[in-house]
């Protein structure tokens, strides 16, 4: 005989792949529009990360004997090194996808036991690894290059540029973030460094210098917007994280408008919806309740301010995430639901008589 | 605080499982063709088995009380028919542990010939302790599915005070449609079981709570409670709104101290279904012999409710709902979301059978668990506001303590949480399996400190006579010495006295 199944005995339509399958459908359309903007190097570069990370995945489960398959097929590995593909520099070499592919997934994810045991995002940690070991290819940007636009690349230039190292003339170009700090070291306040360099259209739409995920802040908007309606996320930990970020740049810009950048190219710019919507709504390395998660997001910006007003690079979005994600044990050890029938403090409520 | 809370989500937790109540809820309420045998467990609640007062061979007549209670928490059992005691011995039943268990067996001789019942004209005229004691003599226990002996209930709430009586037709249960039937076609014994109830705890306010996804149920109960004081509220859809802890937090704003009872804060908690058993047993004096049952699922023939005497095999049921359309992943008493499985069709309707359900694969969801992703998606579903992921991550290392302190004892077993799970982690599995350790364990320390007790008790005894013993020798030493003595002295002096005699 069967053993009992145990109640319920019913469930939900939802599935691990289903939930990361969704979550990678939402980053579509961002990642078709960075393709065609970026042309082949990005194509490659996406391809070879993902493909080394899927690659790592198995090779882990096959050594720690474990089955392969399904791990593969729950969309996990995939969805970390397309996150991770978003945040590199569309031009970068080859290498540096499949490194950074391998390291998120054999030593971030699968030395700490895998899927759900990892205790920073895989992505984010790989890139910070990456800015610190390869800072000069990790800050390569390029101009966009559509590839329906004069300037396309055609296949060959872009193995060229993936596979082949070759140098090419719009690669010389800063990001919005860097441009200012490189600027400020060399005593350009903002007054004058700005002006030309951010417009919130180009911002908008893409058409500016950048990873090549995080350019389109509209499409990640969207797509985040759909997580939320799908349920995948709740919207406490991204609107925490643009309020952390957009609440002391308010106010510092109010104060000092030549050192400290308005609020909107901050929230444009560099990972910071890439950020709030896929990455802080991390299931595995963000806290458990709703509260917490709000709390953790508002961190997340505030250090993401921090670091780049301050810090020595321009860009904070992964740092920000990396310290919180350590710290997500001690808010969820702080920010518990209230349990029914008890006080914060979990004391059983009084009894109250008739009354 | 408050608004932290409501900001983040006031209303918590739960889960909207696919209804599946449009299956079988325009289909009124069937007789089932009278079985042959039935089966009639001797327990069939919380608390201590029945004890049989029948003898195998006997006739029984319809009615007739074939089983006393046993102790304070228990319930009597009666003939569901008239037959003949055929047996009375283990049988397969609807518990938890699949085990047989003690059972009557009723051969039925057709006659359905009842036992002389003592109906009262004018029910409202009973003294509180008269309801209750009839409710008791009845053999009525909680229908919804607690099966928790309800005069116990009355009896306790009496004592204590009952501002608001809630009447439960939540109905949560995906599937279950009895209690909706019930409500739809017995509205107006319902009302006199109700207002009987509210007469025997002396209730200040009286409300029905139903879900909104049954307005027949609600508009019938509304047309029949007119012109008495008993309230009928609309509540939101929603698993597990028809367990007690939430229902009274929908109705009054209250919550049950934890670890405490709806008593302990003036509330007292029935099922509609229950109000009519009692509307029954009170006026007609008709025991508790026969419930409402759903029978439904993907893989039933024509899923319908029935009315079956308690003691009816599943399997004739089935037959009533044109049997099963295979393939059948699962066969389940009760309720999806906390019904039990099993597997031997002989197993009878009891007391606290609510429903029915031949499942297929597809409705049951089955899949083998993953790693936990750390979603919280359990968190948010928790209706009680605790943290499966991390209770079962404590269980999983055999931490108990660890659990416990994450208020495993405050976990009401609804399963939310293993439904909505991505990973299909069998988090309630976990948390049940726990909690019978932690009984067990308990059991265990009282038995340890019972038997310290009884060990105590005997050292002491023996230390007692021990002491009684030596107590008693140096007593009669004492005594000897002293007869010794007084001998000594007598010798002496007459030692003396002849020696003095002789000197003179
Ligand atoms: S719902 Fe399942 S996978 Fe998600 S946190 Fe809870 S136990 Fe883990
Ligand atoms: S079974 Fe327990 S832990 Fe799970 S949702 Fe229900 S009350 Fe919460």
């Amino acid at each position: 005989m069967n053993p009992i199944a145990h109640s319920p005995h019913a469930h939900a339509p939802a599935s691990i792949s289903k939930v990361m399958g969704t979550v990678l459908l939402a980053l579509v359309p961002a990642t078709l529009y960075g393709f065609w903007l970026y042309g082949w190097p990005a194509i490659f570069l996406w391809s070879i990360t993902v493909a080394s990370a899927l690659i790592g995945e198995a090779f882990v489960l096959r050594v720690r004997q474990r089955p392969v398959r399904p791990a593969l097929l729950d969309g996990s590995a995939t969805l970390t090194a397309w996150l991770l593909a978003l945040s590199l520099p569309p031009f970068a070499p080859w290498w540096l996808g499949v490194v950074g592919g391998l390291f998120a997934i054999v030593v971030v994810k699968q030395v700490f036991g895998g899927l759900g045991q990892n205790v920073f995002n895989p992505a984010m940690a790989a890139r910070v690894m990456l800015l610190i070991s390869f800072p000069v290819e990790m800050t390569m940007w390029a101009a966009p290059t559509p590839l329906s636009g004069e300037h396309a690349l055609s296949f060959a230039q872009g193995l060229a540029i993936t596979f082949g190292g070759a140098q090419w003339d719009t690669m010389a170009s800063a990001s919005l973030l860097g441009h200012v700090k490189t600027e400020f070291t060399r005593g350009v306040d903002l007054l004058h460094s700005l002006p030309g360099y951010f417009e919130a259209g180009d911002a908008l739409s893409g058409h500016r210098v950048g990873s090549f995920g995080e350019t389109s802040a509209v499409l990640l908007l969207l797509g985040g917007v759909f997580l939320i309606v799908k349920r995948i996320i709740t919207w406490h930990a991204p609107v925490a994280m643009l309020l952390g970020v957009a609440l002391p740049a308010a106010i510092a810009h109010a104060i000092a408008p030549e050192h400290y950048l308005a609020v909107l190219p901050h929230l444009l710019s560099g990972g910071l919806i890439l950020g709030a919507f896929f990455i802080v709504t991390d299931p595995v390395t963000s806290p458990n309740t709703s509260a917490g998660m709000f709390v953790f997001g508002f961190l997340c910006g505030l250090l993401t301010w921090i670091i780049r007003t301050w810090g020595g690079y321009p860009e904070g979005v992964a740092f920000a995430v990396m310290i919180m994600n350590a710290l997500t044990p001690i808010v969820d050890r702080y920010i518990k639901p209230r349990i029914y029938g008890r006080d914060r403090k979990g004391t059983a409520l009084p009894a109250k008589k008739g009354a | 605080m408050m608004f932290f809370e409501k900001f983040f989500g006031g209303l918590r937790g739960g889960v909207h499982p696919e209804g599946k109540k449009q299956l079988s809820a325009e289909c009124p309420i069937r007789s089932v063709p009278l079985p042959q045998k039935l089966y009639v467990p001797l327990q069939q609640h919380i608390g201590a088995p029945a004890a049989p007062v029948v003898k195998v061979g006997e006739r029984v007549l319809k009615g007739q009380l074939v089983a006393a209670a046993q102790g304070n928490v228990s319930a009597p059992v009666h003939a569901p028919t008239s037959g003949v005691v055929s047996a009375l011995g283990d049988h397969v039943a609807p518990h938890p542990s699949g085990l047989p268990v003690p059972t009557l067996t009723i051969e039925s001789d057709g006659q359905e010939e009842w036992v002389a019942l003592a109906g009262i004209e004018q029910p409202l005229e009973l003294a509180q302790e008269d309801i209750a004691a009839r409710v008791a003599a009845a053999g009525i226990v909680g229908l919804g599915g607690a099966t928790f002996p309800s005069a116990l209930k009355l009896n306790l709430s009496r004592a204590s005070g009952v501002q608001t009586l809630i009447l439960n037709g939540g109905e949560c249960e995906p599937y279950l449609t009895c209690d909706d039937r019930i409500m739809r076609e017995r509205a107006a014994e319902i009302v006199e079981g109700i207002a009987l109830i509210a007469k025997a705890v002396a209730a200040q306010e009286v409300l029905i709570g139903i879900e909104d996804n049954k307005p027949e149920a609600i508009a019938t109960m509304q047309a029949a409670a007119q012109g008495s004081a008993i309230k009928v509220v609309a509540m939101p859809s929603m698993y597990p709104m028809g367990s007690e802890k939430q229902i009274i937090q929908v109705l009054t704003g209250k919550e049950i101290p934890a670890g405490g009872r709806p008593a302990d804060i003036g509330v007292l908690v029935h099922n509609v279904a229950t109000a009519w058993a009692v509307q029954q047993a009170i006026r007609y004096g008709r025991p508790l012999i026969s419930r409402i049952v759903t029978l439904s699922g993907g893989a039933m023939r024509t899923p319908c409710n029935v009315e079956a005497l308690i003691g009816t095999p599943v399997e004739e049921l089935l037959t009533v709902a044109g049997g099963l359309v295979p393939p059948v992943a699962r066969m389940v008493l009760g309720g999806p979301m906390m019904g039990q499985q099993f597997t031997d069709m002989r197993v009878p309707v009891v007391k606290g059978t609510s429903g029915v359900l031949a499942l297929t694969a597809s409705e049951t969801g089955q899949a083998e668990a993953s790693p936990c992703i750390r979603c919280s998606t359990c968190v948010r579903a928790c209706p009680i506001g605790l943290l499966p992921l991390e209770m079962a991550a404590f269980i999983r290392v055999s931490d108990l303590a660890s659990s416990v302190a994450l208020g495993l004892k405050d976990c009401i077993s609804c399963g939310s949480c293993s439904y909505v799970c991505p990973a299909h982690i069998p988090l309630v599995h976990y948390f049940n399996y726990a909690k019978g350790d932690l009984a067990a364990q308990e059991r265990g320390k009282l038995k340890q400190e019972a038997t310290k007790k009884l060990a105590d008790a005997r050292n002491e005894r023996m230390a007692r006579i021990e002491r009684e013993r030596a107590e008693a020798a140096a007593k009669r030493k004492a005594a000897r010495e002293a007869k010794e003595r007084a001998a000594k002295e007598a010798a002496e002096k007459a030692q003396q006295e002849s020696s003095a005699s002789e000197s003179a």
